[in-house]
């Protein structure tokens, strides 16, 4: 599914050259449950938005099945995005004026989903979460736990492919953590991608395989390197 | 959910922030529509009182004013008849109508009257043919706009006096009522009347006009200075031009031509009230610049704030699938709702103000005009999509990784 090719990122802050990404070849199969752990600042997001098509490599090339993602124009990529990916972001990032099911509606809109169809998915996805009596909820109406439930539920159900989950147990307790693994679970089962960057040392173990990002280098990790890192 | 509920949904999440950052396209836009309309009535005002005081140009005596003309003073000085011939083998350009008038004071039946005399169109046809071929041929001008200079079937009817200022024929012996001469002497035509010893027949009746002539009783020029032992003189020759640039370029060849008498437009009469729309004119293109650069600044201003603190909601939509032409829709569909409502509102706000000032302004009533009050929405919602162009260009170019930020 992704194929990194000497894809290296780079930032110039203050005058110097910051490696924040180095990669000569990673390869991440279709179904896979990859788990990415490393300290802050060791490039996990950068390789998220890197894989996401939302930053362009400063060198190397990243496919995705057959395609070079940043040889295609932006309005490809976000289309890629928009039917193929979907995203667990660690605060959730509702929009905070619309209702859950209106949040959970979006991707749906985005896709031109008709409107009676997006209400009956949208709806049908939160009941699904246990969110059935929280429709018309704003955010701020709403727990933390359960707002990481709508955004779990606006994460699939466009059904995508691919998950990219940045820190999406971050900010939970428990009971909501385990929610969100389940979730996670259940898709790996249903055969979907996933790539989960997370500090969560204990949620890594749970994927298939796990990456350890150092100083913008990737290897692959074992259970004891994890705890090193 | 689509790009319109988007947007929605935002707006009402922050009343406040709406009616600030459009508050001064709504004000822009009211004192517009207020002025406008305003104007367009006095305008129309205007125009309204030109076209009541019929004929564009008087040559009255040296010392008369417009005033005593229309006061209908009978007592005032005379000029020569002899001058109408003048004018009109001057064959001056864009003359359309030459009347001459000879006001005198009248008693008809136990009412005080004004008598005017006029000299009937047909009599000027007569005398061309008498005199010379080229002496009355009304002269085209270049600026006329006037359909035709023809007379029409209208001319051979008494109300004629009232829609063109002039009577093609009227008999020396007949006269034509105004409508409040007609209304209280209870005169009908056909009726035989007596004034000052002559002996006349009722022709026709003129409907009301609301100015002087409703007081005047009409009779043939000549059958008034011979019953008042005036000799050939006038109290006026109305001159009509065949339109108002016709108008302006005559009067100085009059004045030329007839230096011993006083010619004037009538609209001079109207002058303070042209000058105050010249005036509201002028500050209504003023007020319009004000909405343009105040407006736009500010709403702009307002637009480019909003995308600063929703950069992390449009990383998100990124991140989501949202094309850069989404987002950039995404604002300026907002900027599009702000104009149109508070070019709505400042219309309601504009006219209300017109219509309650309207007559302590410029003393004419001002009714709804809907098309300048579309003018005016659509010039709020142009000014408000323009000022936005530039905010949601910026927030379409955001960084998508934006949504990874913390707050």
């Amino acid at each position: 599914m992704f194929r990194l090719e000497n894809v290296s990122r780079t930032y110039v802050r203050h005058g110097q050259t910051v490696t924040a990404l180095q990669c000569d070849d990673l390869r991440i199969a279709a179904g896979e449950y990859v788990a990415v752990v490393g300290p802050s600042g060791s490039g996990k997001t950068t390789l998220l938005s890197l894989l996401g098509g939302m930053l362009s490599p400063t060198a190397g090339r990243i496919w995705l099945d057959d395609g070079s993602v940043y040889e295609q124009s932006v309005a490809a990529r976000s289309a890629i995005r928009r039917e193929r990916m979907g995203f667990v972001f660690q605060t959730f990032n509702l929009i905070p004026y619309l209702t859950a099911l209106q949040n959970v509606q979006v991707p749906l809109g985005l896709n031109n989903v008709p409107r009676d169809m997006q209400e009956k998915r949208a709806a049908s996805m939160l009941q699904r979460f246990g969110l059935g009596d929280r429709l018309n909820h704003k955010p701020s109406e709403m727990s933390v736990g359960q707002q990481q439930r709508v955004a779990l539920a606006r994460t699939l159900v466009n059904a995508p492919q691919i998950i990219l989950a940045d820190e999406p147990t971050g900010n939970l307790d428990p009971a909501s953590r385990e929610v969100v693994l389940k979730a996670f679970d259940d898709c790996h089962e249903e055969g979907r991608t996933i790539v989960m960057v997370t500090h969560d040392l204990a949620a890594a173990e749970r994927a298939g395989r796990r990456l350890v990002l150092q100083d913008g280098v990737i290897s692959e990790g074992s259970p004891g390197r994890l705890k090193v890192a | 959910m689509n790009l319109r509920t988007l947007v929605w949904n935002e707006l009402r999440e922050r009343p406040w922030s709406v009616v600030s950052s459009s508050i001064a396209i709504l004000l822009g836009v009211a004192a517009l529509v207020a002025i406008r309309h305003v104007t367009v009535h006095s305008e129309q005002e205007v125009s309204r009182q030109l076209s009541s005081l019929g004929a564009n140009i008087l040559i009255l005596p040296k010392d008369a004013s417009l005033q005593n003309y229309y006061a209908a003073d009978r007592n005032g000085q005379t000029l020569p008849e002899e001058h109408v011939m003048e004018v009109l083998m001057a064959g001056l350009a864009g003359v359309e109508k030459v009347t001459p008038k000879l006001s005198m004071p009248a008693t008809l039946g136990g009412l005080e009257v004004t008598l005017t005399g006029v000299l009937p169109q047909s009599e000027f046809t007569a005398q061309a043919a008498w005199q010379t071929a080229a002496l009355f041929t009304p002269t085209k001008h270049d600026g006329c706009k006037r359909a035709s200079h023809e007379p029409s079937a209208a001319d051979g009817t008494p109300e004629s006096l009232n829609t063109t200022r002039a009577i093609e024929n009227l008999g020396k012996d007949q006269i034509v009522l105004g409508a409040d001469v007609a209304e209280r002497s209870a005169y009908s035509d056909g009726d035989t009347v007596e004034m000052l010893g002559g002996k006349f027949t009722v022709l026709g009746t003129l409907s009301r006009t609301g100015t002087i002539d409703d007081s005047r009783v009409f009779a043939h020029l000549h059958t008034v200075q011979e019953l008042a032992k005036t000799g050939e003189v006038v109290s006026a020759i109305e001159v009509i031009g065949c339109c108002e640039d016709a108008a302006g370029d005559l009067v100085p060849e009059l004045s030329k031509l007839l230096p011993n008498a006083r010619v004037v437009t009538v609209s001079q009469i109207v002058q303070t009230q042209v000058g105050v729309n010249r005036l509201m004119s002028g500050t209504s293109w003023f007020v319009l610049g004000i909405l343009v650069v105040v407006g736009g600044a500010s709403l702009a201003s307002a637009i480019a704030a909003n995308v600063r603190e929703r950069r992390r909601e449009i990383g998100t939509l990124m991140a989501i699938g949202a094309t850069p032409g989404f987002v950039q829709r995404l604002f300026l569909m907002k900027a599009l709702i702000l104009g149109a409502v508070a070019g709505t509102i400042g219309s309601i706000l504009g006219l209300a103000t017109a219509m309650v000032a309207g007559p302590q302004w410029a003393g004419v009533a001002v009714t709804p005009l809907p098309g300048l009050a579309l003018l005016a929405v659509g010039a709020a919602t142009s000014v408000a999509v323009v000022a936005a162009y530039w905010p949601a260009r910026e927030a379409s170019k955001l960084d998508p990784c934006l949504c990874f930020q913390e707050l």
